[in-house]
């Protein structure tokens, strides 16, 4: 038997200065940085599990709640930027069947690491969204998916979720009102594609990650069978703010569209890459020079992957005149995502780049169908032949028309997340392409030699 | 890995009185035995060390499932390990803000120093190397994990320091 030798496990959160910087305006992070705000005294003692009574002591009507969530167009955060209040509503409000609701914390979109900070620091206040959502859509359990290599996150959610047991805001009649819920973590095991809502639901019970062809819909058939809700972290964690402000303060705050705040990572070429929490539809341009110090070295910027590497690229020209929100950044051709900005400098490769990409979704194509299985490994010798200095000039075609015969052909987005990015760079960046195509010699691009695990 | 060594791995693969209880409060949390699968195999693994053909076996049985349904879960997830790994399990991440890091770097490096590739494990059974996916630190990369901690800002310096005191069995605190 192979015994590990001991590691410290568990040991701290990430090594990411929290430290408020000018600029970004706090709902969810005000306390992140409280000494052991992680645990139910502190949080309650910031005024944690206040929307959970306001909504149980009154046992408040759940349309009424749903209207509220509704009312604060609070969208998802986890990437695709749906209305939550929407997606409460779609639960079918008649049925014998159980309700589940699930808080996706299977954060691996490359770039995005601010669920993590929710998850280390900030549990409860996504424990208490959690319940308030279970309450609305009437489920009697719900699960926190986290992703298998978040152990020392996994360890403070569970222990939070303890806490909140024996405070009486989990099990059974929680505050008198007469509703019962159950939470449980339950440990993903590294797999991307578990992050898309139906491919979790299928890891959930016990499958691989195959996503699942909708509809039907999760909130009328997901986990076994039954209707579900899958909310990201951050979505849930902004519940408690809405319930204790109202609908009509949060969606003050931002834009008419864009409502409230966002959670940002930051990472790549700026002096300081962290996660910051910003007021929806600021200017990029002040983001990144008050929030995140500007570019590092004092470089250029070239390009902006605004939101998670499934964002197709954005130019300086088109970042700098962009603002943080939804509408703004998707008029630019490109999407707000999961918040997981990476800035590139002018001493950046695009091409390497994209290989690199090309890469990740080469290895988390789950298999299933056909133009995401093979075409995701195209695109990546394709890119691998011009990084080898080995493609033809036709080779650009083809990596153009490989992205466009893999969008919207596909049971989930996964293909469309390196086929749209595709796209973007060869459009934007047609001369980090040429460079690679000068003096190089006629070989076949599918002949390029591709080493995997090597 | 030889017969023999199959044989005597094969042999005890049954949960110690206190896995069985965690693996019984388990069941409990979820409406259909099938969803415990991940956290069955999490166990498994922590117990016999790796998701040997008689893990895979012995968790089928307990989760009356058939091999086969529990072989393509074990073989889709990058967690579960199919080989025995080293004591200490080095997986850097490999995805692009850890990539412009330097990672790459330092994986060759620790590669070339060990002379192994992922799936192999150093002849003193210490060491064993893995590239993963992006692992949600990319605001301190370049990063990698080794077992389940996570090794954050690496540099070449203190990749070696790290090696070091993993040689000595008294590994770094992060």
């Amino acid at each position: 038997m192979i015994k590990h030798t001991q590691h410290y496990k568990n040991i701290r959160p990430m090594y990411v200065d929290l430290t408020p910087q000018p600029g970004e305006k706090r709902l969810l992070m005000e306390h992140v940085q409280v000494p052991n705000i992680h645990t139910l005294p502190v949080y309650e003692s910031k005024g944690g599990y206040q929307a959970l009574k306001k909504v149980l002591e009154s046992k408040m009507d759940r349309e009424t709640l749903i209207k509220e969530v509704q009312g604060s167009a609070v969208r998802g955060r986890g990437g695709a930027g749906f209305p939550t209040g929407n997606k409460w509503n779609f639960v079918p409000k008649n049925t014998d069947k159980p309700h589940y609701l699930l808080c996706n914390a299977d954060e691996s979109e490359p770039g995005t690491f601010k669920d993590r900070v929710i998850l280390e620091h900030l549990p409860h206040m996504m424990i208490e969204g959690m319940i308030i959502g279970s309450y609305a859509i009437q489920a009697a359990r719900s699960y926190v998916y986290i992703r298998g290599e978040y152990t020392y996150a996994t360890e403070i959610v569970d222990r939070a979720i303890q806490e909140a047991y024996k405070a009486g805001y989990l099990g059974k009649n929680i505050l008198g009102s007469g509703f019962d819920h159950e939470m449980v973590v339950h440990r993903g095991a590294g797999a991307y594609i578990c992050g898309e809502e139906t491919g979790l639901i299928s890891s959930l019970e016990g499958k691989k990650g195959w996503p699942k062809l909708k509809p039907p819909f999760p909130a009328v058939e997901g986990y076994l069978r039954c209707p579900t809700v899958v909310n990201n972290v951050e979505t849930l964690a902004c519940v408690p703010w809405i319930i204790n402000h109202g609908a009509e303060a949060y969606a003050k705050i931002g834009t008419p569209k864009s409502t409230g705040t966002k959670m940002w990572s930051v990472s790549g070429d700026v002096t300081r890459p962290g996660v910051y929490e910003v007021e929806n539809g600021i200017p990029f341009k002040d983001f990144l020079e008050k929030v995140c110090g500007g570019m590092k070295g004092g470089r250029k910027l070239k390009a902006l992957i605004p939101g998670g590497s499934s964002a197709p690229i954005m130019t300086a020209e088109e970042a700098m005149s962009c603002t943080l929100d939804y509408e703004s950044i998707a008029s630019k051709g490109s999407m707000l995502g999961s918040g997981g900005m990476v800035v590139l400098d002018d001493s950046r490769d695009l091409v390497q780049v994209l290989k690199n990409l090309a890469e990740f979704y080469r290895e988390e194509s789950c298999g299933q169908c056909t133009p995401c299985r093979e075409g995701t490994g195209w695109l990546e010798k394709i890119l691998h032949s011009f990084t080898e200095r080995q493609a033809r000039r036709e080779d650009l075609q083809l990596l153009k028309t490989t992205s466009q015969n893999m969008i919207g052909r596909t049971i989930c987005v996964l293909a469309d997340s390196i086929a749209m990015p595709v796209l973007s760079y060869l459009e934007k960046f047609p001369g980090e392409f040429e460079n690679y195509l000068q003096g190089s010699s006629n070989t076949s691009s599918m002949s390029g030699r591709v080493k995997h695990n090597g | 890995m030889t017969a023999l060594e199959n044989k005597k791995i094969e042999a005890p693969v049954k949960f110690s009185p206190e896995a069985q209880q965690k693996f019984e409060k388990i069941l409990t949390q979820y409406d259909s035995k099938r969803s415990s699968l991940l956290p069955v195999l999490h166990l498994a693994q922590d117990e016999f060390g790796y998701c040997s053909d008689a893990v895979v076996e012995y968790v089928s049985q307990i989760m009356e499932l058939s091999p086969a349904q529990v072989m393509e879960v074990v073989s889709f997830y990058t967690m579960y390990h199919r080989k025995p790994t080293g004591q200490n399990h080095f997986a850097f991440c490999m995805t692009l803000s850890c990539w412009m890091g330097g990672t790459h770097q330092l994986y060759k490096n620790f590669c070339a120093r060990f002379g192994i590739k992922p799936g192999e494990v150093t002849p003193d059974g210490k060491f064993s190397v893995g590239k993963m996916e992006c692992l949600g630190s990319c605001g301190t990369a370049p990063m990698l994990s080794v077992n389940e901690t996570y090794y954050e800002s690496m540099t070449p310096e203190k990749l070696n320091r790290l090696i070091e005191s993993c040689r000595k069995g008294e590994p770094e605190v992060p």
